[in-house]
């Protein structure tokens, strides 16, 4: 099933490790803040986003199962 | 009450102190009896049908609310928002302290239909008269004295995000009044972990003469998509500023001639209060007043607030204050926000003052467009939002302060409000 | 032929000294990881990694320590001693240490794992016992342990508590110049540690007749299967001649 990322954005820290392990769909902001490109993981990066996810220091980032049809 | 007329939520509002229960029943009739929830979903039904959207300036379909909460595991608990977030917006404020039995009468129906034995009337501090008119209202009442539910009345602190549905539950919580992350939403997991049922207290006016009169009796004025009457919160330039109930699709023209016509010039609406848009006053005029069409034409009524602004004020300065006061007012705990805000802030302030440097504009757009959805409430959205549309409208001036930096009208007392304001005189 | 005894022995304190290096390096790399310390060749989640996994490494070794010294039969350790504290046969107190430092170990491995379950803030609420792990381990070494005297592991041990200290106060310095109470209390409980151990290691494991001093045991009781005989010990400082 299609997952799509999350943001907490008040546990948020601007850490960035995220951005650093999948920067196909994550970049920082001015401040450091993730700019999560929205809609449906490739399935590709799958592994990849969750990875990111456990990588968060702060449990930020999180998966989402897509409504809807896979 | 007569079928397709108004007004209906501010039938024979008191010009001071608050209707009465008798007074209430004589006007609206006996507060109907609906079957609770288990015995079935009446009041949900009616309310579907109706069409009726919460009028806290999200808009989401009442009906659905109320069924999400019922449906949802534990003892529910109905919370009555009556905080006019808005500065610029007092029809919360003006209910509570004129027509709290009706506001009652819908916290009551909403209370039996999801299954709640608890219920909350928030209200913003600083207005003691209104605490103690809701007060007494709840101890004239018979239902609430046998075996009812119980009625409290909290008093929130002004911020603007105070009353942001996951803040406000937050707060009633023992928590600060800053937003919560969802998931879980508030229907799910709200006061004290229980399912939460948060309407505006016109919201539930509206469902308290819904239960009454019928979802057709509903639908008699305004548009089939726009359904019903809504209170307008009409300040600025105008000759009579106060509340205002409207039917759902007037044009702006007729609410204008309703609050006097506007004494001075206009250069521009404001609606939506200050997560709304600016708006160019010949355009505006011709707008009709429902959110379906408003959404069309880019904009939104949100907690019902339309300000005029002369062509006496400075937009620029205007927009500044606004700004620095909305930048202020974040909760302070999402990055975007916090830092978003404060460069929009300080750059238009600069702007302002011609010391902005490079593209200011293009700055200001930049991080309008960064912050975007990247908050835990759509505090940033609002900012962004208004922000952008100021400099849609206003490029002139902006270009002009960026070059020339402040002009005479800057130095002007601001038209824009950044207080609540005390209730003013209204009309239908 | 069957592994002897020393053979354990020897792996014990081996896979001893191992573990306390690597939880130094882990203690180091959890504060370069807090402090967001990163260069262009070292991003934040290579910083985060290594400190997972010198940690994880740190538990395999400490896993093998204890098998070992269970294993050995020259002094009877028992399973239970390496998670239940104080109750063992061998220097009962200083053993017991051990027992803490790995306990705290599990602790803060198992809820490093379920973090998402547990949410950010109880796990950082836990992850604190991290600098209560370090110390009592380092003290475990140094009471328990047959190599104390040595230059090597008096290296090892000093060289940690120098890294384990500099981490500290940078780890107190960092976001100062919030809760200075706090940050204040960690400097001089850090400082007031290594002060401790300059006075107490000289006349404590450095000083004489410390198998004594610390409860071991009179020596084991030869074992029934005959070809066992008893260890010959060069370097020990264990075993209290009869």
């Amino acid at each position: 099933m299609p997952l799509k990322l999350r943001v907490n954005w008040i546990a948020c820290d601007a850490h960035g490790m995220c951005a650093e392990l999948l920067p196909e769909l994550i970049a920082l902001d001015d401040w450091g803040y993730p700019i999560v490109e929205p809609g449906a993981i490739r399935p590709e990066l799958e592994n990849h986003a969750k990875r990111a996810v456990a990588a968060c220091p702060t449990c930020a980032l999180t998966l989402d199962r897509v409504a809807g049809r896979s | 009450m007569s079928a397709a007329t108004l007004p209906r939520i501010i039938s024979g509002i008191p010009t001071h102190g608050f209707m009465s229960f008798e007074e209430h029943q004589a006007i609206h009739g006996t507060t109907p009896v609906l079957p609770p929830r288990r015995e079935g979903s009446a009041l949900e039904m009616e309310v579907a049908r109706s069409g009726l959207r919460g009028h806290g300036g999200a808009a989401f379909p009442t009906a659905i609310k109320l069924h999400a909460v019922a449906r949802a595991r534990g003892r529910a608990v109905v919370v009555a928002n009556g905080c006019d977030g808005e500065p610029a917006s007092s029809k919360d404020r003006l209910l509570l302290a004129r027509l709290p039995h009706l506001v009652l009468d819908g916290a009551l129906l909403a209370a039996r239909a999801v299954g709640a034995r608890d219920i909350v009337i928030a209200v913003s501090e600083g207005l003691d008269r209104t605490e103690r008119a809701i007060g007494v209202a709840i101890s004239e009442r018979p239902d609430l004295r046998r075996g009812g539910p119980q009625v409290r009345v909290a008093v929130v602190g002004e911020g603007y995000v105070s009353g942001q549905e996951t803040a406000l539950v937050n707060f009633l919580g023992g928590g600060p009044a800053k937003p919560t992350a969802v998931p879980p939403r508030v229907f799910e997991r709200g006061v004290g972990g229980r399912p939460t049922l948060v309407q505006n207290v016109e919201t539930l006016a509206q469902v308290a003469l819904i239960a009454r009169h019928g979802a057709a009796w509903f639908r008699e004025l305004g548009t089939p998509e726009d359904p019903g009457s809504r209170l307008v919160s009409v300040t600025g330039a105008v000759a009579h500023p106060g509340v205002y109930e409207i039917e759902n699709g007037a044009p702006l023209s007729g609410l204008l001639a309703a609050a006097g016509g506007a004494p001075v010039a206009l250069q521009a609406f404001l609606l939506g209060g200050y997560a709304g848009t600016w708006v160019d006053p010949a355009r505006g005029m011709s707008l009709a007043l429902s959110e379906t069409e408003l959404t069309k034409a880019g904009t939104t009524l949100g907690a019902g607030v339309v300000v005029a602004l002369p062509t006496s004020a400075c937009a620029v300065a205007e927009i500044v204050s606004v700004a620095e006061w909305l930048s202020v007012q974040s909760a302070g705990q999402c990055g975007p926000c916090v830092n978003g805000l404060g460069a929009i802030a300080a750059t238009l302030q600069h702007l302002q003052h011609g010391s902005a440097g490079a593209a200011p504009i293009e700055r200001l757009r930049h991080w309008a467009s960064l912050v975007r959805g990247r908050g835990a409430c759509a505090h940033p959205d609002g900012v962004a939002g208004l922000v952008t549309s100021a400099l849609d409208l206003f490029g002139a001036e902006f270009a002009d302060h960026a070059l020339h930096g402040a002009c005479e009208a800057c130095a002007r007392r601001r038209i824009l409000p950044l207080s609540a304001p005390r209730p003013r005189r209204l009309a239908a | 032929m069957t592994v002897g005894p020393s053979a354990y022995w020897y792996l014990t304190r081996a896979t001893g000294g191992v573990a306390i290096i690597l939880l130094t390096a882990s203690v180091a790399l959890g504060v370069l990881d807090v402090a967001r310390v990163t260069t262009k060749r070292m991003p934040r989640f290579i910083v985060d990694g290594a400190h997972r996994t010198t940690s994880l490494l740190a538990v395999a070794f400490l896993a093998v320590h204890i098998l070992t010294a269970v294993l050995d039969t020259f002094v009877s350790i028992t399973l239970v001693d390496a998670v239940v504290p104080f109750v063992g046969n061998y220097r009962p107190f200083w053993l017991g240490l051990g027992a803490v430092a790995f306990d705290l170990l599990i602790a803060l491995i198992f809820t490093s794992l379920v973090r998402r379950f547990l949410g950010h803030r109880t796990w950082r609420a836990t992850h604190w016992l991290a600098y209560a792990c370090w110390p009592i381990a380092l003290l475990h070494g140094l009471g328990t342990g047959s190599d104390t005297k040595s230059i090597w592991m008096l290296a090892i041990s000093l060289g940690g508590l120098a890294v384990v200290l500099v981490a500290v106060c940078w780890r107190a310095i960092v976001g100062w110049p919030t809760r200075p109470g706090l940050r204040l209390g960690a400097l001089g409980g850090a400082i007031g540690f290594a002060f401790g151990m300059a006075l107490w290691l000289p006349q404590g494991p450095l000083g004489p007749d410390w198998a004594e001093r610390s409860g071991t045991p009179s020596p084991a009781p030869a074992t029934s299967t005959g070809s066992v005989v008893a260890p010959h010990r060069p370097s020990d400082s264990v075993v209290e001649r009869a």
